[in-house]
């Protein structure tokens, strides 16, 4: 090589450049060119078969997932069928659209694209948009389920303009009697990010995959779920399908058969009318849980895409609690319901059921009197007369003489402040006070005036209609029924016999003189020969009465209106409770159970009452609900504040405003216990009337207490 | 050739011919019919048919330009060079005048790409220039300023456009040939070390976007595995998923599924070796050897420093198609739109590398008739 700087010196060496030094400069040079693309071929050579031999499986692998798409097809989930095998919840083949939002490009222009193509309502376009906003990008987002052909296509076709939107065939879940199963039955939503976190299957956040969110449906999830199958195809870069490799069919969840009887529960709902409250039926020789309805109540299909801005707005501002379960989460006092269960107690006690009391309106103990509901007194009571004329007098005599805590052991042996082994998420089991319980929770002696209370179902006492209608079906039987909701659970409680047969017949005897006597419900009677239903009215109380006379006035001031029932009277093969929150007295209770008794022993007549109520309600209630749902739409659509984002934020809300709700009755004035004046003038103490106008039964006097609070657990 | 020639069976100007590079050729292009078969879904349409299409008609071209005279090639070499430096001017004038850029000229039916045909022109003037640079100016100024001219101005005209490969592959044509014509090594060094200076200055202030994300993909693959990386990751799975045998004649799902970008041009070396794996990237590689060394076999026998030159340079620029197009595929370039020469479709490389053929057949037909003479003319 030459070196360059030293050229510049005088004695630079006088390189003459010839043709032989350029050609051997020529041969050199090329040699080193030459060597260098050798070199370059050797390294490519070795690269490839660096990247082809030992890295082929990695290279397979990527090339297999490449081509190979496997779709998890989603589970048909299990039925949910009545006692006679129809469905309560069922399965409808569809066509949907669902949204991954982390797949999207440009969210908001791509769901006002399928806004427009699937003509979906602003307020549903809000929701969608909102939902991908706030989840997680890879759980997948329901745009819209039960499309028609036309709008299948028209956006299958799009699809290539539209990445992460996921048309498919599949399955819905399907309510056939809609808001009348809602709290019952629940129902299914796509799994929530949390629910994925925990449980990191696949298939929960495959698009049109649904869990049980809510009630039976989330109760029942494993049974209902399924195995999942799976297509594998082959797809292009762009996510043609080009072939299908393998399909494994999936397998439908097991159904779950209830004891429900759907036709009978349908009705019970549609019955309750335009009243907030609940209906529950049970099988005395079963203890088969037959009707659990509460109404108003909700429309479980539309909620399988989660709940809707709209929807629950208007749910919410609802005063009639339309979220709310009232079976197994309504806490009222039972009012004068309680009173054959009281006989029962003191009965056991050894009291006379011949022995009568004489009632003048009111009864002193020591300087204080309290009043019967009727003023003017019942005259000589002896228990019967005691039950069907509902005299509180009669009671507080007796439960002074045997005290509380007989009269507390039999509510809780009749069910009263007990939990049943039932597959639902949640159910109050409210209050039995007694002496000791009250020291342990207010530290406070038990009074006189709690007596009185207790007896006539007032004050700390609480109950649900659930263990209302148990309590009913014991006293009726003398057994120790259990509820039960599925047909492949044992009965239970019947080798228990509570009761001897002569008080049972007693007590039965007096509950029919209730309706079928000089009772205080005469208009119960049922209009079916031959079968006479037995029962007892109860009026219960819910603020003081400075505030509300009970029957007028602010809805939410009303007395709840009870009544327990069974039939036929002598040998009786149903019970159950009707309970309608602030329905001004038992008045507005005992229709009810009445036409859904008779409803159980000939539909016909039933239906044919039912039909004249609904013409003048507006509909039946899935009907009503729906007109509601258009009319608030319309009128708040654009102002309502979005759905709380998770499930458990709703249930907690109105779990949290049912244990509120339950402690109305803390409003009732503490110490000063002003007899209430009669509330039901025109209901005179006769004894032979057959039919007999009090329609609100007692209107317990003496209500005074500490601010209870209601046990609850779930 | 040698064991047929006395035998007599093979007639004299068939025996003649370049035998050890022409048999490569053919196979090296019908290898690449069959894979564009491949490519096109498996159907001659609308790869592979008019890839043998041009072949054979880009072959009467080369034995055109192999046929050529040397006085006549020595004449014409400059009028050439400055009538594609016209065309290179013409492109950027209709594409002002259009408003846009653009790379070719229309004729008619034909679309030309005078960077392309510049390949050539440039190694043919500087092999010129250099011949007819007396030899004691080889080393003074007057042996670089000239010639440094010949490339500058052509790549400045491309760059233009802008067409950095083509700008690249035209100076490395250039700089071989001034690198075998004997200029000073330190030249290159010094030169070499002030591009490595003068690189990062001209990734962040002279590259467009689209081309500083193909250098930061090709560093580091991962940043982006959707976008600019996709193409040269789904290259490596479909090289990679071939193995040693490949995964059969028409059986690549790279390709066939569009995993693969330009499974027929840029990266058909990728659609070749899903299919054939190693052994048919081998085969590849065997072929561009064998010509390669054909041509600097002539190189080497040419009798003058022209031919010497010109054999060389054309050499040098199938070469650069190939390495270029390889080291892409495989991971180790940045995805570049250079075509792998007699396997990718398209017209314009073709074109190219059969002028380079022709005028590899023409030095070697001289390099025959005459015996080995000097090294000046």
């Amino acid at each position: 090589m030459k070196i360059p700087f030293l050229r510049d010196g005088p004695q630079r060496p006088s390189r003459v450049i010839n043709a032989s030094i350029l050609r051997s400069s020529f041969d050199r040079r090329a040699v080193v060119i030459g060597a260098v693309q050798g070199g370059i071929g050797v390294l490519l050579a070795l690269r490839l078969g660096y990247l082809a031999v030992t890295q082929n499986e990695k290279y397979r692998l990527e090339s297999e997932s490449n081509r190979v798409n496997l779709t998890l097809i989603p589970p048909r989930r299990g039925w949910i069928l009545d006692r006679d095998g129809a469905p309560l919840a069922s399965n409808r083949a569809d066509f949907r659209v669902d949204l991954i939002p982390e797949r999207l490009r440009n969210p908001d222009a791509t769901i006002d694209q399928l806004g427009e193509l699937l003509s979906l309502a602003p307020s549903r376009i809000a929701d969608i948009k909102d939902k991908v906003a706030t989840s997680r990008g890879f759980a997948p987002v329901e745009v819209a389920s039960g499309l028609n052909y036309e709008q299948f296509a028209s956006l299958s076709v799009r699809l290539p303009d539209l990445p992460g939107v996921v048309p498919q065939r599949g399955f819905s879940r399907f309510y056939p009697t809609a808001s009348s199963v809602g709290h019952l039955i629940g129902y299914v939503g796509p799994a929530s990010a949390e629910e994925y976190e925990k449980d990191p299957n696949p298939i929960l956040i495959t698009p049109g995959y649904k869990i049980g969110k809510d009630g039976l449906e989330k109760q029942f999830e494993k049974e209902l779920r399924g195995v999942p199958g799976a297509r594998r195809v082959e797809v292009t870069a762009s996510g043609r399908i080009v072939r299908d490799l393998e399909t494994r069919e999936d397998i439908q969840g097991a159904p779950v058969r209830l004891t429900i009887d759907g036709p009978l529960q349908d009705y019970a709902a549609r019955r309750i009318g335009l009243e907030s409250g609940s209906v529950v039926v049970m099988d005395c020789r079963s203890g088969d849980l037959m009707c659990m309805a509460s109404m108003p109540s909700f429309d479980p299909n539309s909620f399988s895409d989660g709940i809707g801005g709209v929807e629950y707005a208007m749910l919410r501002e609802d005063d009639r609690v339309p979220l709310r379960n009232k079976v197994l989460k309504g806490l009222y006092p039972p009012g004068s319901t309680v009173k054959p269960m009281v006989s029962m107690a003191l009965m056991q006690a050894g009291v006379d059921p011949g022995e009568t009391v004489f009632c003048g309106g009111g009864l002193r103990v020591g300087n204080r009197v309290f009043g019967c509901w009727n003023r003017r007194g019942h005259g000589a009571v002896d228990m019967a007369k005691g039950i069907y004329q509902s005299c509180d007098v009669y009671f507080y005599a007796m439960a002074q003489r045997v005290g509380m805590d007989p009269i507390a052991a039999m509510a809780r042996r009749c069910g009263m402040g007990q939990e049943f082994p039932l597959p639902v998420t949640s159910q109050f089991y409210g209050t039995v006070p007694d002496p000791a319980w009250k020291m342990a929770k207010w530290g406070r002696e038990w009074q006189t005036f709690d007596t009185v209370n207790a007896t006539i179902g007032q004050g700390y006492m609480l109950s649900s209609p659930l263990q209302l209608a148990v309590m009913a079906s014991r006293l009726a039987t003398g057994r120790h029924v259990m509820p039960r909701l599925t047909l492949n659970t044992k009965p239970q409680g019947f080798d228990k016999i509570d009761f001897p047969t002569d008080q049972v017949e007693y007590v039965r005897q007096a509950m029919s003189d209730v309706v079928n006597g000089p009772g205080t419900a005469g208009r119960a009677r049922l209009p079916v020969d031959g079968i006479q239903m037995a029962g007892k009215t109860g009026t219960a109380q819910v603020v003081s009465l400075s505030i509300s006379n009970g029957k007028t006035g602010p809805w939410k001031y009303r007395d709840h209106g009870l009544f327990i029932f069974f039939a036929p009277y002598d040998n009786p093969r149903y019970a159950g409770a009707v309970v309608i929150e602030h329905g001004g007295g038992s008045g507005a209770a005992y229709p009810i159970a009445r036409d859904v008794m008779t409803f159980m022993f000939n539909p016909a007549k039933g239906l044919e009452a039912l039909g004249a109520l609904e013409k003048q309600w507006g509909g039946t209630a899935q009907q009503r609900l729906d007109a509601r749902y258009s009319a608030y739409a319309a009128a708040r659509g654009a102002t309502v504040s979005r759905a709380p984002r998770r499930e458990e934020e709703i249930f907690d809300r109105v779990e949290a405003e049912a244990r509120a709700a339950a402690t109305q009755t803390e409003s009732i004035a503490t110490e000063a216990i002003a007899p209430r004046p009669e509330a039901n003038p025109s209901a005179p103490p006769r004894a032979a009337p057959p039919a007999v106008p009090a329609e609100t039964a007692p209107t317990p006097s003496p209500v005074a207490a500490p601010p209870p609070t209601p046990e609850t657990s779930q | 050739m040698s064991a047929i020639g006395p035998l007599g069976i093979v007639p004299e100007p068939i025996a003649r011919q370049p035998w050890e590079m022409l048999i490569p050729l053919v196979l090296l292009t019908s290898f690449g019919g069959l894979v564009l078969y491949s490519a096109g879904g498996g159907a001659m349409h609308p790869f592979a048919a008019s890839h043998f299409i041009r072949f054979l008609v880009f072959a009467v071209m080369t034995g055109v330009i192999a046929a050529m005279p040397r006085d006549a090639v020595r004449l014409l070499t400059y009028p050439a060079y400055v009538g594609v430096l016209l065309l290179l001017l013409g492109v950027e004038v209709v594409g002002a005048v259009k408003g846009g850029s653009q790379r070719w000229l229309e004729f008619g039916p034909i679309r030309i790409q005078p960077s392309e045909l510049m390949k050539p022109a440039v190694v043919l003037a500087m092999a010129r220039f250099y011949e007819t640079l007396p030899l004691g100016l080889v080393g003074t100024w007057r042996s670089l300023v000239p010639s440094g001219m010949l490339i500058a101005l052509p790549i400045g005209l491309v760059l233009l456009q802008p067409d950095l490969g083509t700008s690249v592959a035209i100076a490395f044509g250039g700089v071989v040939v001034m690198f075998l014509a004997g200029l000073p090594l330190w030249w290159f060094l010094l030169a070499g070390g002030t591009a490595v200076a003068a690189t990062p200055l001209v990734y962040f202030f002279a590259l467009h976007d689209y081309q500083r994300a193909r250098v930061t993909t090709f560093l580091d693959p991962e940043s982006d595995p959707l976008g600019a990386g996709y193409h040269i990751a789904q290259s490596k799975i479909a090289i990679g998923s071939g193995g040693i045998f490949g995964k059969g004649f028409n059986n690549g799902t790279q390709s066939h599924l569009n995993y693969l970008p330009e499974p027929h041009t840029d990266f058909v070396f990728a659609t070749m070796a899903e299919e054939w794996g190693l052994v048919g990237g081998i085969f590849v590689l065997a072929m561009y050897t064998l010509i390669l060394r054909w041509g600097w076999k002539v190189s080497s026998q040419s009798q003058d420093r022209f031919c010497a030159l010109l054999a060389a340079g054309a050499t040098a620029t199938i070469f650069f198609y190939i390495a270029i197009n390889l080291l892409m595929v495989m991971g180790m370039a940045p995805a570049k739109g250079i075509p792998l020469p007699w396997m990718s479709h398209g017209g314009s490389s073709m074109m190219t590398n059969m002028i380079c053929i022709g005028l590899l057949m023409m030095v070697n037909r001289w390099n025959s008739k005459a015996p080995r003479r000097g090294f000046s003319s």
